[in-house]
């Protein structure tokens, strides 16, 4: 019970920057704009935040093994595609369609990993390639056009338990099961085992390879559900979704304090950190900020977030000695 | 000519050195000894620039010395050579001798004059026959710790100090190392030497300061001790090295490896160990014994080879280190940090990290078990750590060495391999792995112990090995051996095959 008591209260001082932070971009939102609190902001932001936080936690994943998954935009883009093919060529029902759309996810990040494990290439290369050929890929599912999809998959969206729609709660969902694989299963242990030191694992006797394989599968996977998300909100497949998408994926991770260096990393602060990106793009368009004066903003505030980081981190293991 | 007195210098939680005072003469070797954590590295970091004390005063030919940081004590002539190498391995051995001064007009680094100038360098080291344009990565690790040493005399150097330098160095390299330090000193250079090797010290240095806990105990004249008295000094009690060894009875046949071959790293190996035996490997560093383990542990594939378990008459498939744990083994790696250890994790982590299952139900670890485990093996070990909570990194190499092999008696294992235990590891800590070794025999656990340090293995081992360019040359038991046969032995195959013996290096 005291060891409970204490994971609370240091759980509480790993997120309270964070909420620092984003309590701190509502409250200067809200003053200086009217209508920031309204009901309209809100839904644009939990309408909007389920894709990029789903792949942000897979890129967690990656991220701890000290790996990176550039593709994840493009495959979001393929599972979409294959999911509109399904339901407007193939009369597929929908669960068959997500089915297939998921199947695709898991193909790209089982091609990923394979890759990188079995010729022991930087995953930054291997999926590089992934990137083009799954937009490749994307646009030859589509004939290039955007397939209009409609009501087949507007349901999702439109599906809501306590004000809250299912893409929402089932983001939640996904990051509350993502932090606990993470801290506190044996799966979890040992991808952060390899994040630190990989060659120190093959030595105590357990095999790296699989262990990644499944991390990079993971990461597929939560793009395709990610691209069930996009494409129901969207009521669309258009193969030019997602373009972009892994590095503001990548981006939320970081804010959230994971280590591009393996080792080091928590879902939780990830989805604090697509929720900070979240909120400051809906702010910054309230304000009446165009579209370059957000990006500028954005990027300085992903990088602003990782030096705050690395102070912390100082702090803190300062503190341990 | 340099003088320190009363400095203190406290880490969060820790007191590294209290009130300390030293005192420097020109063209003297003066030797720091101490445990693991006595304060030596603080005090050459301090000296060197890196770290600033909290208080006291430093004097360098009666002009005060407070340098902020490693440039500016090298600019008063005060160079360090660390433990840690601070190569660059994809450039040159003369670019990294001139690293910070590389000569050059607009910037255009003037490569023939480099080339010569690092030359000259090199011969007063004892590097005259390398060609100063090889790649660091390319030498051997005696030979790159002598280009660090090259880099610190390509400047004004007044004091240099040598923080472990022999600690990779091969017994021809450390007497090359000798003649230079001899040379230094001529040319009246103040030398602070830190090593853990007390027949060193003894050896080179002319004054001795102990040091414990972070204290001064006592400086003294090199002649005036001798070695049990400093390591009576550095520990505060009595050790000696015969404490361990015991009358032990061999069980069975616990591992047989024939004919192991690796590239032209291990050839033909073959040998056994019983249950309840110690068996030891000796040899020069680079001949093989590393490579040996690591074909026979799955780390490396072998090429060839036959390996045996527990008496069974079929060969046992090992081509992985997962096979070879999965069959009992366990292989403390001689490289803690690249290879045993997850150095940003606590304790807690790194400890159970090969057993995850017996603190896991259904992929789920269990907390509380887990932090009962670890604390159970650090009271074991005696660990010395704030808490499992405390990431293994900011323990003592000893501390961290003991970490190690916890995850191994966690795991259980009957075969077990040690690859120079007690490398840069304090007296204290020495002993406490040389008992645990001989109560691991006691159990009847089959032991390999690599170790360059000859009295080590003739003091904890049953038999002894011994490797030669790659080949398993002698066996030794007890009453055969002398440090003369063994060494003889280890210099065999270098002798009988010239164009491969000049240089053996780890690879």
């Amino acid at each position: 019970m005291k060891h409970k008591i204490k994971n609370l209260h240091t759980a509480v001082k790993d997120y309270i920057g964070m909420l620092v932070a984003l309590t701190a971009l509502l409250a200067i939102f809200g003053l200086s704009t009217k209508n920031f609190f309204t009901f309209t902001t809100f839904r644009t932001i939990a309408n909007q935040i389920p894709a990029i936080t789903i792949m942000a936690v897979g890129m967690t994943f990656v991220l701890i093994i000290a790996g990176i998954d550039l593709s994840v935009g493009s495959v979001l883009a393929l599972s979409g595609a294959v999911l509109g093919v399904c339901i407007v060529n193939f009369k597929l029902p929908l669960p068959l369609a997500i089915i297939a759309c998921m199947g695709v996810g898991l193909i790209c990040g089982l091609i990923n990993g394979f890759i990188v494990i079995k010729w022991k290439l930087p995953s930054f290369i291997v999926t590089l390639g992934m990137l083009e050929v799954a937009r490749g890929a994307a646009y030859s599912v589509t004939g290039s056009r955007t397939m209009y999809i409609g009501p087949a998959v507007e349901v999702i969206t439109e599906t809501a338990a306590l004000g809250l729609s299912l893409p929402f709660i089932i983001a939640v969902v996904i990051v509350i099961a993502g932090q606990f694989i993470l801290a506190r299963t044996v799966f979890g242990r040992y991808i952060i085992a390899i994040g630190t030191n990989e060659e120190a694992v093959r030595l105590s006797g357990i095999e790296p390879g699989p262990l990644k394989l499944w991390v990079f599968i993971i990461c597929g996977v939560l793009a395709s559900v990610a691209a069930v998300m996009h494409t129901a909100r969207l009521s669309s497949a258009n193969p030019n979704e997602g373009l972009g998408m892994e590095l503001q994926a990548i981006a939320a991770v970081v804010i959230g304090g994971t280590s591009l260096m393996g080792g080091r990393g928590s879902v939780v602060s990830t989805f604090f950190g697509a929720l900070i990106i979240a909120v400051l793009g809906a702010g910054l368009a309230q304000m009446g900020a165009q579209e370059p004066t957000k990006r500028i903003i954005t990027g300085c505030v992903i990088v602003a977030a990782v030096i705050l980081d690395t102070y912390r981190h100082r702090l803190s293991s300062r503190k341990i000695t | 000519m340099f003088k320190a007195c009363g400095i203190h210098k406290s880490y969060p939680g820790v007191k590294a050195l209290s009130d300390l005072d030293l005192d420097l003469r020109a063209g003297e070797v003066h030797a720091l000894v101490g445990e693991n954590g006595a304060g030596k590295s603080t005090l050459a970091r301090i000296m060197g620039g890196i770290d600033t004390p909290d208080s006291g005063q430093m004097h360098l030919n009666e002009l005060p010395y407070h340098p902020q940081n490693r440039a500016q004590a090298e600019s008063s002539g005060v160079r360090m050579v660390m433990q840690e190498l601070n190569l660059i391995g994809n450039l040159s051995v003369a670019e990294n001798i001139f690293f910070d001064h590389l000569p050059n007009r607009f910037g255009i680094v003037n490569t023939n004059r480099l080339n010569q100038d690092a030359r000259q360098i090199m011969q007063r080291v004892g590097l005259g026959d390398i060609d100063p344009g090889i790649k660091v990565r390319d030498l051997g690790i005696g030979q790159q710790q002598m280009v660090e040493i090259a880099a610190g005399l390509s400047q004004r150097c007044r004091i240099m100090i040598l923080d472990e330098p022999t600690a990779s160095l091969t017994d021809k390299e450390t007497a090359l190392l000798f003649d230079q330090i001899k040379k230094l000193q001529t040319e009246r250079v103040g030398i602070v030497y830190i090593s853990h090797r007390i027949e060193e010290i003894i050896t080179i240095s002319d004054r001795i300061t102990v040091l414990r806990d972070g204290k001064l105990v006592a400086t003294r004249p090199t002649g005036a001790v001798t070695s049990s008295d400093i390591i009576r000094m550095m520990v505060g009690r009595d050790l000696s090295a015969e404490t361990c060894k015991r009358q032990r009875k061999p069980g069975q046949v616990a591992l047989r490896v024939k004919g192991l071959s690796h590239r032209d790293k291990v050839k033909n190996v073959s040998f056994e160990v019983h249950r309840g035996e110690i068996l030891g490997f000796a040899g020069l560093m680079g001949s093989g014994r590393t490579e040996t383990m690591r074909a026979l542990f799955g780390a490396d594939r072998a090429d060839e080879g036959k390996i045996y378990l527990y008496g069974a008459d079929t060969p046992a498939r090992i081509r992985t280190p997962r096979d070879a744990v999965r069959a009992g083994m366990a292989f403390i790696t001689e490289d803690r940090k690249e290879q045993g250890l997850l150095p940003a994790l606590p304790v807690r982590m790194n400890i159970t990290l090969g057993r995850l299952g017996r603190i896991s139900r259904l992929g789920l670890i269990d907390a509380a078990r887990e932090r009962a485990i670890a604390d159970e093996y650090i009271d074991l070990l005696s660990i010395r750590c704030r808490s499992c909570e405390q990431p293994v990194r900011q323990l003592s190499g000893g501390n961290q060495q003991k970490v190690v092999i916890s995850k191994w008696l966690h795991k259980d294992c009957d075969i077990l391999i040690f690859d120079e235990p007690t490398r840069g590891i304090d007296v204290g800590a020495k002993f406490e792995i040389y008992q645990l070794l001989g109560e691991l025999a006691d159990k009847g656990k089959a032991i390999i112990v690599i170790s360059s340090d000859v009295k080590e293995l003739m003091a904890v081992c049953d038999h002894i090995a011994v490797i030669s360019a790659g080949r398993l040359v002698a066996q030794f038991s007890g009453q055969e051996w002398t440090p003369e046969k063994i060494a003889s032995a280890a210099f065999s195959e270098y002798i009988k095959n010239p164009t491969q013996g000049h240089q053996p290096n780890e690879a």
